[in-house]
């Protein structure tokens, strides 16, 4: 009883609003609803939409590497091995003509991520031309979340060296050959083990993947809302799950550079 | 609590007009009693100025019982004050101590423009719920309540939604000035009840695109609305206005 009378302070104090909102029905267009493409991926719901999709995506693509680079570690279990799973994982992908079609949408979705990450974050800025004397700060919100523009930037940074050491030189410039069972390919392996003698690239690639987990921290389950996830066990579920996708697979990722640097992988 | 009387230093953002450029202005209050409410902490200093013949604060008020959204003080870099779920009419004097600073600002979002001193023009707010937050209502006899049953559950997701009071705090939280918490809460509550149905596609669509023309910025999900909104709108509501849009925009008819 006592939520009902509030309700009813609530809207008779808004009454005239609600009014003019009935006399505004009477009059309102016709129901169906048309809409353009361009309208719904314009609109500030639309550019989320982009972000979280092609985040999704990238979401995807970030556990099959993370599977075929774990194959890395196989040299450390066989005696034998020396990088020849990886080199072979590495090379099933490259040769695949399916995989290679994906890869076309890999950089598509990552390029559309990236730009419309900085369009989204420009014109969130450019709403509020007057800033305030305090900042609300962290009083509601972490800083990973409201730093995502930042924590890209850093991850795409990392990613151009990234791509500089092996994409660029597997695809284009070349890579030293290595033949198992009179099939020749790329020493993928060799590669990494001489990128990852120097302590610079090891730092930077650890920090590349400390900004990753920041980045998922949020993006994770901030994807999953902008797709219109609304059921409260889902939200918990999903921030759960993506908490721990933000720790384990940069950490995985982050193991990669360290235990070669460290010479136990061989 | 024990009663106690207080001295601050107020820091208030002082502006003639919409086009002025307005700047910070100290006063020093004294007497203020742990018994008074933020904005009787004004309306003392608003006296003293207006018998000092200078121009009083101009702020926004209304009921002064935390229901109609009118006040709006964003105080020492939060939208009404310190205390959780609570407005700045309903923020007390006790939430501080003798010899305080307290810095106060008006709303801050090109789409609230400052219209004098702490107040701004929240008229977007209207214009957004015009664009498609109303229903459907034939003329003649008023329905009865029974026709029309409607789950327990989704009358009170519906009504929690129903609270907001569009004050736009979450916009003056938000990094974006985003006014998607409110936007949500209005068509969360309509498209959780059958009276909502006709329009609910039209709505949301119409909803967020006046939203955009307003000049507010993209959600991105950081919860600071949720964590200032004085009723306690959820972030869920968010992600359910997400989905609207997105089944409107899937299908549509072209
Ligand atoms: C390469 C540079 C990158 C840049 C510049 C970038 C930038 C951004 C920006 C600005 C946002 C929007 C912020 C927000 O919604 O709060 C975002 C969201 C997101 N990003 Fe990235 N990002 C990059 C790479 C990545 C990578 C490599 C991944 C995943 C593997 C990723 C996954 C996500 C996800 C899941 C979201 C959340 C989308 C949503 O909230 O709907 N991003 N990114
Ligand atoms: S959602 Fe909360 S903070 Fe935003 S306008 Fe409504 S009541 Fe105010
Ligand atoms: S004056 Fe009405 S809510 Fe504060």
């Amino acid at each position: 009883m006592l939520i009902w009378n509030r309700a009813k302070i609530l809207y008779i104090k808004k009454i005239n609003w609600h009014l003019c909102l009935i006399f505004a029905a009477i009059s309102s267009q016709p129901i169906l609803t048309s809409m353009t493409w361009k309208q719904v991926f314009s609109s500030s719901i639309g550019r989320k939409l982009t972000m979280g999709l092609t985040g999704i995506f990238l979401i995807t693509f970030l556990i099959v590497h993370m599977g075929i680079n774990a194959c890395m570690w196989a040299a450390v279990y066989f005696k034998d091995d020396h990088g020849e799973m990886f080199n072979k994982a590495a090379n099933f992908m490259g040769s695949m003509v399916v995989i290679r079609i994906i890869e076309f949408g890999l950089f598509f979705f990552i390029f559309l991520h990236i730009i419309q990450g900085y369009m989204l974050t420009v014109y969130n800025r450019s709403k509020r031309a007057v800033g305030y004397a305090v900042d609300y700060g962290s009083k509601g919100s972490k800083w990973y979340s409201r730093s995502m523009g930042l924590l890209g930037t850093l991850i795409l940074l990392f990613l151009i060296i990234h791509w500089l050491h092996f994409w660029i030189p597997s695809r284009f410039t070349g890579v030293e050959e290595v033949e198992y069972n009179g099939v020749k390919m790329h020493n993928m392996f060799a590669l990494m083990q001489t990128t990852f003698q120097q302590l610079w690239v090891v730092i930077l690639y650890v920090l590349g993947c400390i900004s990753l987990g920041y980045h998922l921290a949020h993006g994770f389950q901030s994807a999953f809302k902008t797709i219109g996830v609304h059921n409260k066990r889902y939200q918990t579920m999903l921030t759960g799950l993506g908490y721990a996708f933000a720790i384990v697979v940069p950490f995985v990722f982050a193991m990669m550079p360290i235990t070669m640097y460290l010479g136990w992988v061989k | 609590m024990e009663h106690y009387n207080m001295s601050l230093h107020l820091k208030v953002w002082r502006q003639n007009n919409s086009r002025d450029k307005g700047h910070f202005e100290n006063y020093k209050v004294d007497g203020i009693s742990s018994e008074m409410s933020f904005l009787e902490m004004f309306d003392v200093l608003n006296e003293r100025l207006i018998t000092e013949g200078k121009e009083p604060i101009a702020f926004d008020h209304d009921c002064r019982e935390g229901i109609c959204g009118m006040c709006s003080m964003y105080i020492n870099g939060k939208p009404h004050g310190p205390w959780k779920s609570n407005t700045v009419c309903q923020l007390h004097m006790r939430a501080y101590k003798d010899g305080d600073t307290i810095v106060v600002e008006p709303w801050r979002a090109n789409a609230f423009p400052v219209i004098k001193d702490l107040m701004v023009d929240r008229s977007a707010f209207d214009r957004i719920v015009q664009a498609g937050g109303y229903i459907s209502v034939n003329t003649g006899n008023a329905v009865d309540g029974n026709s029309l049953p409607i789950e327990k559950d989704k009358a009170d997701a519906s009504f929690a939604a129903a609270m907001c009071i569009g004050c736009g705090a979450c916009v003056a939280a938000c990094k974006n000035s985003s006014a998607m918490l409110f936007l949500s809460a209005k068509v969360a509550h309509l498209a959780l009840l059958p009276q909502g149905e006709p329009e609910r596609k039209k709505r949301v669509v119409s909803m967020v695109a006046q939203m955009d023309k307003e000049g507010f910025g993209a959600c991105t999900n950081t919860g600071a609305c949720e964590a200032t909104c004085p009723k306690d709108i959820s972030l869920s509501n968010i992600a359910r206005l997400n989905q609207e849009y997105l089944i409107a925009s899937l299908t549509a008819d072209k």
